[in-house]
This record gives structure tokens, sequence and C-alpha cells, in this order.
């Protein structure tokens, strides 16, 4: 199966709680917390659209849009 | 016309008037002296296409025809005093969410276990006042099995009238004895089908929200309206919240909408009551001795007479007022320490005229029980 | 559909604190609905009380938030009644296994047609973290100030006791097991238990300084391991994860049905 490709990664700060789950167990360090205490992809070229962190993520934040094969 | 005449027990009238409305579900659990009822619905009701379960208790029964109701189907579920114990937080539960429902309780003596296979009717105020919170209650009752065929169908009538549930307070006598009943043809009798909305997919439809007649048109779980229900006090569309405004609404709407319509659903017969100067008050059971007292006395001139209450509540405090207030005494007949006394006392113009006659020892009330205290009352000795 | 679909958006963000794990079963819930292609009108789900039991509001679902302990009660009543209809039943360690534990014992001994998740905490949170059945030995809570004497039990041996049909267990960190396993519990035709280990931070995390989120799902990933794995062979106090049973039985609604047919043929 070819590797999933990202197109767009999104974090609605609104709903994000800054628990930092997404951030602690990102395989490629992507992600870290800003300083309003939300989730950023801090390094969005390294990631690898595993889609962990938007299965993880407690308040559905997260959207990890891949690329149409 | 033929009707179809059976001698029975009053459980078993009681499941031909859940049948004749429409009964569709029914969950219960096995007690005395209400057992019967959900023996026989056990067979008649899948002999019909209905469903019967026999929970694992009392409580598991009274939840799930709630959950049954929500799916649009006419419910019941029948028990007696220390299963309506258990019943009353669900009860509670079916007053918020507004759910039409029947709840048959057949009293025994009580309190807790008491004598299970005897007769009281101790249950009066807990029908009133068993669950928790400020809430108003429909309770109906019957002395004979054709109203007690009659005051089923009216149950069901009014518990989808209004979304409410609805108490059939019946008791080991009226249960367990063998009598007479014919059952109405079909239409004999009209019945009220469940409100539907006629709002279409799509739209905002609101589950609580009353129609300018009153009325709040239900959903059924499964089509096109996906809404909430829950026992916290909410909003228009299901959802909690603790608004004062909205709080102080709901609980207003839940209490006015039966309160408000109490005479519509005061049923009561009358023997002997035009020039009665001594007013007999009684129901269910008791009420076959109470008549036998008039019936008794009247031949012998005595203007004695007998208000036999099939509502229980909302208390008919108008009923009581018009036929109490012009006599001279009032006597209470009730197998309990005076439940509808007191209510009748405080309904009166003069309390003082207003008299117990009962009896707790689980023996059916007699009518020589009855003109004891008459004369006693009238200072005449046994 | 969308994921977001299955939502009702305009309540987010949800009452749920920072890190509950319970978010974490709603996240794989409504994927694992999606990927069943379910209509939303043929789903009912069915609640308690406590936070696990607050995850109906959220759902766009037809959704009956009952009392505490008797979601499974209500639920037999809709699906008895009604059983074209998918029943779905969160609850949380309290409300399923202690007030609920005999409805619980009684909808698996039914073997009726529904999804039971646990979402097992080990607290009752709603409450302010006072201790519940699932807590265990040693565990401080604040019903259990000098720390709790109470022993818990083993949800899955319950549910297989009880006589359910599909018994399974995950945690909110194993996300992807966790939406494989909801999917194949709700795709079940019986009774199904799954047992989802979520994290309570902000009681029972703080009370027995096991961190935040974060640092009680890594201890999740540590202190579990799949079914029958060399690691549980070595280590026997890991606890398992996956599918426990999976087995057919006669389902309560279909034997009822079969009893009405026989009733009207007047047998």
């Amino acid at each position: 199966m070819a590797k999933a490709k990202l197109k767009e990664h999104r974090i609605n700060r609104d709903w994000c709680k800054g628990c930092g789950i997404c951030v602690a167990f990102c395989p490629k360090t992507v992600l870290e917390m800003d300083d309003k205490d939300k989730a950023v992809a801090a390094r969005v070229e390294d990631c690898i659209a595993c889609r962990l962190c938007e299965l993880r993520c407690p308040d559905l934040a997260i959207e990890v849009e891949v690329e149409e094969p | 016309m033929t009707r179809q005449i059976k001698f029975i027990q009053g459980n078993e009238a009681c499941v031909e008037g859940a049948l004749y409305a429409g009964l569709d579900f029914f969950a219960g659990y096995p007690i005395t002296p209400s057992t019967e009822i959900a023996e026989h619905l056990s067979r008649r009701l899948p002999q019909r296409g209905g469903k019967f379960i026999q929970m694992e208790d009392e409580i598991a029964s009274m939840c799930a025809i709630i959950g049954a109701s929500l799916t649009g189907k006419k419910v019941l579920t029948a028990t007696s005093g220390p299963g309506f114990s258990l019943k009353q937080e669900a009860l509670g539960y079916a007053v918020m969410a507004e759910i039409p429902c029947v709840i048959v309780n057949v009293q025994r003596g009580g309190p807790s276990t008491g004598v299970p296979t005897h007769v009281s009717q101790g249950d009066v105020m807990q029908a009133r006042w068993g669950t928790h919170g400020d809430h108003s209650i429909v309770a109906l009752t019957a002395s004979n099995h054709q109203d007690v065929f009659a005051m089923t169908v009216e149950a069901f009538n009014i518990a989808e009238t209004y979304r409410t549930p609805v108490i059939l307070l019946f008791d080991e006598v009226v249960g367990h004895m063998r009598e007479r009943l014919e059952i109405p043809e079909k239409g004999e009798i009209p019945l009220v089908e469940r409100l539907r909305t006629a709002v279409r997919g799509g739209v905002d439809y609101h589950p609580y929200l009353p129609r300018e007649d009153g009325r709040l048109p239900m959903s059924d779980f499964g089509d096109v309206h996906r809404y909430n229900v829950t026992g916290l006090v909410h909003d228009m569309w299901g959802f909690p919240s603790d608004n004062p405004k909205i709080v102080h609404g709901l609980l207003r709407h839940l209490v006015d909408k039966i309160e408000s319509n109490a005479s519509q659903m005061a049923h009561y017969k009358t023997f002997y009551l035009e020039d009665a100067e001594t007013v007999l008050v009684s129901f269910g059971s008791a009420a076959r001795s109470a008549l036998h007292v008039v019936e008794h006395l009247r031949p012998r001139g005595e203007k004695i007479g007998l208000l036999e209450l099939q509502t229980l509540w909302p208390f008919p405090a108008d009923v009581i007022q018009e036929y109490c207030n012009p006599a001279r005494t009032t006597v209470v007949v009730e197998m309990n320490m005076g439940q509808v006394c007191q209510m009748v006392k405080t309904t009166v113009r003069h309390p003082e005229r207003v008299f117990l006659a009962n009896r707790i020892d689980g023996v059916f009330i007699t009518d020589a029980d009855i003109r004891n205290v008459l004369r006693l009352i009238e200072g005449k000795g046994v | 559909m969308a994921v977001k679909d299955y939502i009702r958006q305009r309540f987010f963000p949800h009452l749920w604190c920072p890190g509950c794990g319970h978010g974490i079963v709603l996240n794989g819930l409504i994927r694992s609905v999606e990927r069943l292609g379910m209509s939303r009108n043929e789903m009912v789900m069915v609640s308690g009380i406590g936070c696990s039991s607050r995850i109906s509001g959220y759902m766009d679902f037809h959704t009956l938030h009952t009392i505490h302990g008797r979601a499974l009660a209500f639920a037999t009543g809709v699906k008895l009644s009604k059983p074209e209809l998918n029943v779905i039943v969160p609850m949380g360690d309290g409300d399923a296994l202690s007030i609920g534990g005999n409805h619980f014992i009684h909808a698996a001994r039914r073997n009726i047609d529904m999804t039971a998740i646990v979402m097992n905490n080990r607290i009752y949170g709603m409450t302010g973290g006072q201790y519940s059945p699932l807590s265990g030995p040693g565990i401080m809570a604040t019903t259990a100030p000098f720390s709790n004497i109470d022993q818990a039990f083993d949800v899955v041996e319950m549910a297989k006791a009880a006589g359910a049909t599909f018994v399974a267990r995950t945690t909110t960190y194993h996300v992807q097991q966790m939406a494989d396993i909801i999917r194949a519990a709700i795709l079940h035709e019986g009774f199904s238990v799954v047992e989802v280990m979520s994290q309570c931070p902000t009681y029972f995390g703080r009370k027995n300084k096991q961190g935040g989120a974060v640092e009680m799902m890594k201890r999740m990933k540590e202190s579990t391991t799949p079914i029958g794995s060399k690691a549980k062979a070595e280590h026997p106090e890991l606890i398992e994860r996956g599918i426990f049973v999976q087995t057919d039985k006669p389902e309560y609604c279909s034997e009822y049905d079969r009893i009405i047919e026989r009733a009207m043929g007047g047998v």
C-alpha cells in the first residue's frame, strides 16, 4: 500500500484543550504546545500522515487531510 | 351488539382493558397480588404480535417500558407495594421526560413486605409523592371489574393525551376476586392514539415545545428526528440546562399540564347523593362495602349517599366540595390510616364534620364496620 | 458521510476535562460508526449518569440519557420493542458495574443484541473522585482517604460469566484496536461488551500521583499486552487486550419473534 501523503494538518483551537496527548505520542515530533497552551504542527513537513494525533485527540480538534492517491 | 362476557379476576379485567387500549409492550416482575397481570400478558401479548418481558427486577421493568414507549409503543407494568417503591426513581424520570406509560399497583398490606396476600389501600399518598421533587401525578382506581376495564383504558388515554405516566391504584380484593366483565366492542370506548409530530425530516423538531392546545407531539426513536431525552431539566430540544428561567418554566409546565386539566380527569360515581345528609366518600374495593351500607340504610329512611372516587390524583377537590360541603357528616371509608380522609379534611369547608371509617388489619372492611362507625359518630354506641 | 456528521457540533468543545479518556472513546466510536456506514436514524444511544454517560449528548443519534445504573434496562425496552434499531450503551465503570451490576449481568445473560461500552476510569469522576468497584486496593480517593480496601473484579470475566457473546478489552492509548473492536462489537449479533480502560487525570491521576493524561496513557501501554502474548506468559500481572469471546448464541429479540410466531400460530 502506498504511503499516505499529508495534504493539510488542521487544529481547531476552539476545541483544543491543550492536554498534550498529540504532542507526546507523535512518532515524528511534528507537534508542540504553543504559548497559549494549544497544540500546533510546528514541523508539519515531517508529518507522515499516520493520523495517530487525529485518532488520539480527546477533543476531536485535529483533522489530518491526506492526498488522494 | 354481541359483547364478549367473561367471569374473571380483576387483574385479568385490567389486562383486557390494556389490550383494548392497544397495549404493545409489557415489562414486569412477579409480585403478589399483581402477578396474574404479568402471567396473562405473557400469553396474550405475543398472541397479537406484542412483546412481553420479565425483567430482572421492578426497577428494570419500569425502565424498560420507558424505553419501549420511546419507540412508539403503548406500554404497561404492574406491581404491588414493595415494587412500587422500587419504581419511584424511574417513574420520576417518566414524569420529567414526559413519557406516556401506565403503572398498575395492586395494593397489599404494607409497609415493607407487609401482608402480601391481604388487602390495603395504603399507597395513596405514595402514588402522589413517591418520587422526589415537585411534580404532579395522575392516579385512577376502581371498585369493580367493569370500571377496572374502563379506568385502564382511560389511563392509556390520559397517558397519551398529556404525555405522562398514569398510575392505576387497584387493590388485592379487586385484583383477585372474580366477577363478570362485559368487554365492549371495538370503537365503543374512544381511544387516544400517540400524537406524532407533523414536522418533516430535516426541519427542527422540538420534542418539548407544547402546541397551542398544550399537547406535545412525539417522534418515535428510529424515525427521522434525532433528539435527546434526559431526566435532567432540559430545554425544548431535550438538552440539559440549569438556567433558572428554563428550570422554572419546565417544572411549572410539568405540574400545570396535569393540575389545570384536573377537572377533565376527575372521574367519580354518585349514589343517592341528591339529598344526602351523610356522605360516604370511598374508592376501590372499600367502596363496595360503602355502597352496601347506603343501600341498606336508604330504605330505612336514612339520608345517606356515596361518592365513589375513581380519580385519586389530581385530587378531585371540586367534586369533594360540591358533594361534601352541603352534608352534615362526611365519612371517608378506606383501608389505611386516613390518607384520603386527610385530603378531604383540607378540602371541605367544615373539616370538623369529616370522619374516618377504616380498617388496617388486612381484613376487608365490611358494611358492619362502617355502620359501627356511623353509630359511634351519632353517639349511639355499637 | 464525514465523521463530524455523527456529532452534535454545536455543543463542542465538550464538557470533559483536558486529557479525559472519554473524549478518545467518542473519537473512536464515531470513526467506527462512520466506517460501518450506518444511518444515524437507525442508531439509538442509551447512557446512564456520570462523565462517561454524557457522551450521548454529543452524538447525533436518537439519544436517551437515563438514570444511574439503569441504561441497559432502558436499552432492553428500546431494542426489544423495535429490534431493527442499533443500540449502543456507553456507561462508566460505576454506572455499569456498581449500581448497574444487576442489569449488566442480565442483559448479558439474555444475549440481547446491543453494544455495551464500559468506559472504565476506575473512579466516580462526575461527583468529584470517589472510589468505584473497579478502583482496586491501595487507591486513594475522596471516600478512601486512608486508601481503598475494596477489591476490584475483572470486567471481562464478569461479562464472560454472565453469558455475553462478545467480550473485548482495550485502552484509550490503543486507538486503532479500539476502533476495530468497537466495529466488531457493533456488528456482532448478540450482547457485546467492550471495556475501554480510560484515564481520569483530574481525580484518579492526581490523587494517585499517576501524572497527567500522557503519563496515564503511557502506563496503559506498559501495563497491557495482547491476549496470549509471550509478555503475558512472562509477566502475569499484565492486563490482556483484545477480543476474548466472540461466539454465536440465540439472540433474545430473534428468539422472542419465534415465540410470537408460535403464539400467533396457536401452538
